[in-house]
């Protein structure tokens, strides 16, 4: 902005800084529990700082395994939610940048048929058809499964559009040069489409690896072993009503450890994408 | 090394809209045929059909005298330029160039000296190692033309290559393609809508309007003997002077009355054509005889520097006259313009010329 007043800038910083506290606060206040013991949680205040429990409280929760959902450590959850996460956005992106291909770029019958069966699952959501997948999961016997924590999340409508929308910027001068280039079908694909889109598919990895991290109704009916759980499901299991039973420093180190990778995937591919963004060009 | 054969080619789209009407061109091999027109006339359709990216609704494209109908683009062994370069942008100038070689499975060494060299011979060296977007607009459309040269192909095809070049560069770069395409002797195809480079890169010329071709020639036969009323107002600039004609012969009409002792020597015209450098202006009553000498009014003088442009009203028609150096007259002058009956052409009620 031009001609910025020193206390135009006073305020703004103000305004930032308290939101940035309101946002903040709540995750430094489950990190300091889960510093602690839990008799120190349990006896109110609790304290402000960060207690000594750090190394104990972590490394049981890592290692140790937790009573209440059957002794499988967070370590095991975490494996579990990262091998969904990446299945889900991996598997996504794989399909969906091939049907948009296919959409875009090919002359087929019914061509816009298939496009609008893709586009109308945007309006059914997993909830409402998840009675009917539940069934198909039991009959596969892929209950207690990756696979069947994965397969019935990957078709993506979305991420479908999104490469559609992006593949129909791209030049036909482009797709015809590579083809007078001997540049066949798949070559094209693999050679000038992927790189080209390098951008959205970082893009779409952040989404979807969260989106899958965060998946709650769907692990809860497919996974019925305690050691088949994601870690959210895991963090519901462990809160007792009875808040006595509850281990609430294991469940506030359990909430820390699973913020860590979906923050992990943000900062390591913000700076791809960044890049990506920045370097683009058609 | 090869020849291009056109046998009435014709393109049909689905919706019924023909495109081109049956084109027959035969380019000899080593020569750089232009196809020029105004836009919709068919002429990229053409050019793509030529490269297989467009099916051929009727008739023949033979090159190197192998019809290719059922070819595609990548067998037929041509190399094409397109007007937004097409470069792929997420390359480096060397990856661009290697692109088409690899995809035939030519040895990495082989790949490596003919980039190189192509690289030399447009200057592109030092560039090699940059992607397109760190490019000048020129230096991109060096880049696509060595694309298609470094893959030795039968034939080269440009789509309106020089378009989004600013005017001066295109002028250079005009005549580095035209070099170039000498030198390495392929056969050549250029689409173009503007008749300066289509007049100075030609070996043919094909002037094309509405899907049809008008006139096939070189291009100063064309400028002289344009074969219709299109061509000769769409080749030159500014373009030929047109008078519509009531009267026949032996002494035609022009549409405000004034009679012309003049006409073509067999056959009725009802259009009168003579290009602005043919004719002068002279302030004299007398009419030079055997001489077109019609009254005007200066409307508008246009001094370029070397030549001046004489914009007048002659018999209700709009007309101009170029005259060398600075004009003598100013606007407003009541004076007569004359060509010379040679240099008049003359065209029938179907626009066709007649002599």
């Amino acid at each position: 902005m031009i001609g910025q007043s020193p206390l135009r800038t006073f305020i703004a910083h103000a305004v930032l800084i308290l939101g940035i506290l309101i946002v903040a606060f709540p995750i430094y206040y489950t990190f300091v529990a889960s510093t602690h013991t839990l008799q120190t949680i349990l006896r109110p205040p609790l304290p402000l700082l960060p207690g000594d429990q750090l190394w104990n409280n972590y490394s049981e929760a890592l290692f140790g395994g937790i009573g209440r959902i059957g002794g499988v450590s967070v370590g095991r959850l975490l494996l579990n939610t990262t091998i969904m996460a990446l299945g889900v956005a991996v598997g996504k992106i794989f399909i969906s940048i091939l049907s948009a291909y296919a959409i875009v770029f090919f002359r087929f019958p019914l061509r816009m048929t298939f496009f609008w069966l893709i586009f109308i699952t945007l309006m059914l959501p997993v909830e409402v058809r998840i009675l009917p997948t539940y069934k198909v999961m039991v009959d596969l016997g892929m209950i207690d499964t990756y696979a069947g924590l994965i397969v019935p999340l990957i078709a993506s409508a979305t991420a479908t559009l999104l490469f559609r929308q992006f593949f129909m910027t791209i030049p036909g001068e482009l797709v015809e040069a590579a083809r007078v280039d001997g540049a066949g079908p798949w070559r094209f694909f693999f050679d000038i489409l992927v790189p080209l889109s390098r951008t959205n598919i970082a893009a779409l990895f952040v989404i979807l690896f969260i989106y899958g991290w965060t998946q709650y109704l769907w692990p809860l009916l497919v996974t019925n072993s305690n050691d088949m759980n994601t870690i959210v499901i895991a963090l519901r299991k462990m809160v007792s009503f009875a808040d006595a039973d509850t281990q609430w420093h294991l469940v506030m180190v359990t909430a820390m450890l699973a913020i860590v990778p979906p923050i992990l995937v943000v900062v390591l591919m913000q700076r791809w994408f960044v890049r990506g963004l920045v370097e683009s060009e058609k | 090394m090869a020849t291009v054969d056109l046998k009435d080619v014709r393109k049909i789209y689905p919706s019924g809209v023909e495109a081109v009407k049956g084109v027959s061109i035969a380019i000899p091999d080593k020569e750089l045929c232009v196809l020029v027109g105004p836009s919709g006339c068919g002429k990229s359709t053409l050019l793509r059909m030529i490269a297989g990216l467009e099916t051929i609704s009727a008739g023949t494209v033979a090159i190197d005298g192998k019809v290719v109908n059922a070819i595609g683009p990548t067998e037929r062994d041509i190399a094409m330029v397109f007007q937004n370069y097409a470069l792929y942008p997420h390359m480096k100038v060397y990856d661009n160039m290697a692109y088409g070689l690899r995809n035939r499975g030519t040895p990495n060494d082989e790949i490596d000296s003919r980039v190189r060299s192509t690289a030399k011979v447009l200057e592109l060296s030092a560039l090699l190692d940059r992607r397109p977007r760190e490019l000048s607009g020129g230096q991109r459309q060096r880049v696509a033309m060595g694309r298609a040269i470094v893959r030795n192909p039968k034939v080269f095809l440009f789509d309106e290559p020089l378009s989004n070049l600013d005017a001066k560069l295109r002028g250079q770069m005009r005549i580095e393609i035209k070099n170039l395409q000498r030198s390495l002797g392929v056969t050549s195809v250029y689409v173009t809508h503007d008749q300066l480079e289509a007049m100075t890169l030609a070996d043919i010329l094909v002037v094309m309007n509405a899907g049809l071709v008008e006139q096939t020639g070189a291009p100063l036969d064309v400028y002289e003997k344009p074969a219709s009323t299109f061509v000769a107002s769409f080749i030159g600039a500014p373009p030929m002077n047109l008078l519509a004609l009531t009267g026949a012969s032996p002494s035609s009409v022009l549409a405000d009355g004034t009679v012309i002792g003049l006409a073509p020597r067999q056959g009725k015209a009802v259009t009168l054509g003579f290009r602005p450098e043919d004719a002068d202006i002279t302030f004299a009553t007398e009419a030079p005889a055997g001489a077109l000498a019609l009254p005007a009014t200066v409307e508008a003088v246009e001094p370029v520097g070397a030549e001046s442009f004489l914009h007048c009203v002659a018999a209700g028609s709009r007309i101009v006259v170029r005259v060398s150096g600075r004009a003598s007259a100013k606007p407003g002058d009541q004076l007569r313009v004359v060509a010379r009956s040679e240099k008049l052409h003359w065209f029938d009620q179907a626009g066709k010329r007649v002599d």
